[in-house]
């Protein structure tokens, strides 16, 4: 696409960058600061590309909602490092106060919505974001929704009901599948009708009458333009369309939980904990993305080496201070928990 | 200027009203408005006031969404137990988001049902299920019994900047009452003292408020005065208002249409026993509806509800005047 200029795509790689940093840093808290990280922690790494290739086609307005795997979107968004690790480490000066924990991030002024910590059950409220939108754009610029979940929630039923009512009524709405074909343990294969029959999971888009599309969701240019075409069609007042975004989960799930819940580092992905299978893992891994996408913007001259190295240093650099930030951040006064301002507006 | 209306009629007038009042407000549900000829749809346009599929988990869920970018929704339910269908987005996501956010965002939506039909709806559409709703922090109750309250906690609902479970008791929507006209708004929190008394304290909610001031009146016969209070919101819960009265009269009786354990009477009487225990003269009595699924049959049904008979006897036991059924 022609929008994406140098400056964009090096910006696009730099985000890509600060996820990446950014979930090794949360990984690498359960090793050298054991206990810090309480409860469960969900990664990005492997889905970058996905995320940024997305939230590249953002316009000021737009909106989002995503899951619990959910560090990514502020990180791309711009929302303060610092402020999202001390969150995860239940600081005072989290993005929430330490109400919400490393699940349920919030940045309403970057448009970031919320999450769910349940499955599916972020996908109406996206598609609520949606109607707000459509009632919006009769009078503003058109605004966009993009709605985040995984592939084990297009099996919940508020995944079926939501894409009708969005078809239906012709929301303004883009929903992103990232499809790690894995519902935790369990294969894709083993519990979606499509996928045991080899079919893509887009081909539920043709139970609603709405485009469905399959993207290579390791690629960021390929997301954005299939993000961009969705929400031009959505902008233009067209509906909703259902992408979906095939990534692979370098991480585990989660993070292990001990008895008695005391977190723990994370397993090996459960291709090979579960499955055995550390070939698809190994073949994954090749294909990372993020140094997939530096080693073509330098094959294309937008970077040289030297430039990458600057910026992988910096996005280190930034990585440091918010751990560093988070660490020494005092926690919340415990009574602070009862401020009935949170629990009633 | 006040005039006498349904209750039912009551409702619409403050969810018009409100729309006229304020362009955030929406309203959306099943079966509403249908037909282009609608009211609603005439005063609001197509853009506000839609007809959805039968898509609770959807409907709520988008009600949220839409209240977190500013709107104010009003989703028609139905019925209270179409709700169940979608508890999450009822008790684990709309009273939660503003919390774990730390006060970022807010969450002004009215999910508006119906509620205890107990007439021959037989067990899966009769329920009084709102003692489930009490306990979720950050979702309020309103229970209106009367066609004021139903235009006036409608206003504060719409208004309230939190989810809010409206709920209609369906054997009142015919009920006839004197209803201000234009903007009215009765304050969520504020008991109605619906009859004062000096010698027993009756807390009543929806339904059971009439039956409760019919049994104060065939007591009245016998020299006993009953105090009649109405909590109108079961949360925010005006405790004050009931413990004020219960330090006055000394007994306390709880009416609910719903089950006993886990629910809205066990509720209020534990708050009163916690709090009010130095003014009590005699143990709290609960007429409730008994722990069984609602039975279709006539008589059945009947014999599981609270009425007139079992409150003006449990009023009696209270005072002594009538021996304590084992």
């Amino acid at each position: 696409m022609t929008e994406l200029d140098n400056d964009k795509l090096v910006w696009m790689f730099t985000q890509m960058l600060r996820i990446r940093e950014f979930e090794e840093r949360v990984k690498r808290t359960f090793e050298e600061h054991p206990g810090v990280i309480r409860g469960h922690t969900h990664l990005a790494d492997g889905a970058e590309a996905s995320i940024v290739g997305s939230l590249a086609t953002l316009k000021p307005g737009d909106q989002l909602m995503a899951t619990y795997r959910c560090h990514g979107y502020p990180i791309a968004l711009g929302t303060d490092t610092k402020s999202i690790m001390a969150e995860i480490y239940g600081r005072k000066d989290g993005l929430c106060g330490g109400y919400g924990g490393s699940m349920h991030l919030v940045d309403p002024e970057r448009g970031f919505m919320g999450t769910s910590g349940i499955v599916g059950q972020g996908i109406p409220q996206a598609t609520g974001l949606a109607f707000a939108a459509q009632l919006r754009n009769r009078s503003h610029p058109p605004q966009v929704v993009l709605s985040f979940f995984g592939d084990g929630a297009s099996k919940q039923g508020a995944f079926h009901e939501s894409l009708n009512l969005a078809s239906l009524w012709k929301l303004p709405v883009v929903y992103i599948m990232e499809n790690n074909n894995y519902n935790v343990a369990t294969r894709s294969e083993q519990e979606d009708a499509n996928a045991a029959a080899g079919e893509p999971l887009s081909r539920k888009a043709a139970a609603y009458s709405m485009p469905g599309v399959t993207v290579d969701g390791t690629d960021p240019i390929a997301v954005y333009e299939a993000v961009g075409a969705a929400a031009g069609r959505a902008r233009a007042g067209d509906g909703p369309t259902l992408i979906e975004s095939k990534v692979y989960r370098l991480s585990a799930h989660g993070n292990i939980i001990a008895p008695p819940g005391v977190p723990l580092h994370y397993p090996e992905h459960e291709a090979i904990t579960v499955f055995g299978n550390r070939a698809e893992y190994e073949a994954a891994l090749r294909g990372d993305p993020v140094p997939r996408f530096r080693a073509r913007l330098v094959e294309q001259s937008v970077l040289d080496q030297a430039r990458a190295d600057e910026i992988a240093q910096g996005v280190r650099d930034e990585m440091d201070a918010a751990v560093k930030f988070a660490l020494d951040d005092p926690f919340p006064d415990p009574e602070a928990a009862a401020k009935i301002d949170y629990v009633y507006a | 200027m006040a005039r006498e209306i349904p209750y039912i009629a009551a409702v619409q007038e403050a969810i018009r009203v409100e729309m006229e009042r304020d362009p955030t407000v929406v309203f959306y549900g099943q079966d509403v408005a249908p037909s282009d000829e609608d009211p609603l749809v005439q005063a609001f346009g197509r853009q506000r006031v839609r007809v959805s599929p039968i898509s609770e988990t959807a409907e709520i869920g988008m009600a949220v969404g839409l209240a977190l970018a500013g709107y104010r929704p009003v989703v028609e339910l139905l019925m209270a137990e179409f709700m169940l269908v979608a508890m999450n987005q009822v008790v684990n996501e709309a009273p939660r988001l503003r919390y774990m956010s730390g006060g970022q965002v807010k969450v002004p939506a009215v999910f508006k049902a119906g509620y205890g039909f107990t007439a021959g709806w037989a067990g899966q559409h009769t329920g009084s299920i709102y003692g489930m709703f009490m306990g979720f922090p950050g979702l309020k109750i309103a229970l209106p019994s009367t066609p004021a309250d139903a235009k006036g906690l409608m206003a504060a609902a719409i208004r309230d900047d939190n989810p809010v479970c409206y709920l209609i008791n369906y054997l009142l929507v015919l009920e006839h009452g004197d209803v201000p006209e234009g903007e009215y708004v009765v304050p969520f929190g504020e008991a109605a003292v619906r009859r004062a008394g000096s010698d027993v304290t009756i807390v009543a909610t929806g339904w059971t408020v009439g039956k409760a001031l019919a049994a104060a009146e065939t007591l009245k016969a016998e020299g006993i005065e009953a105090e009649v209070i109405d909590p109108r919101t079961l949360n925010p819960l005006d405790t004050a208002t009931i413990l004020s009265s219960v330090e006055k009269t000394g007994r306390l009786v709880v009416v609910d249409q719903g089950t006993r354990h886990g629910g809205a009477s066990a509720v209020i009487a534990s708050e009163v026993a916690e709090h009010g225990f130095g003014s009590l003269k005699a143990p709290i009595a609960q007429v409730t509806a008994l722990d069984v699924t609602v039975p279709y049959s006539e008589p059945m049904e009947a014999y599981v509800l609270p009425n007139e008979e079992k409150i003006a006897g449990t009023v009696r036991q209270v005072l002594g005047e009538a021996p304590v059924a084992a």
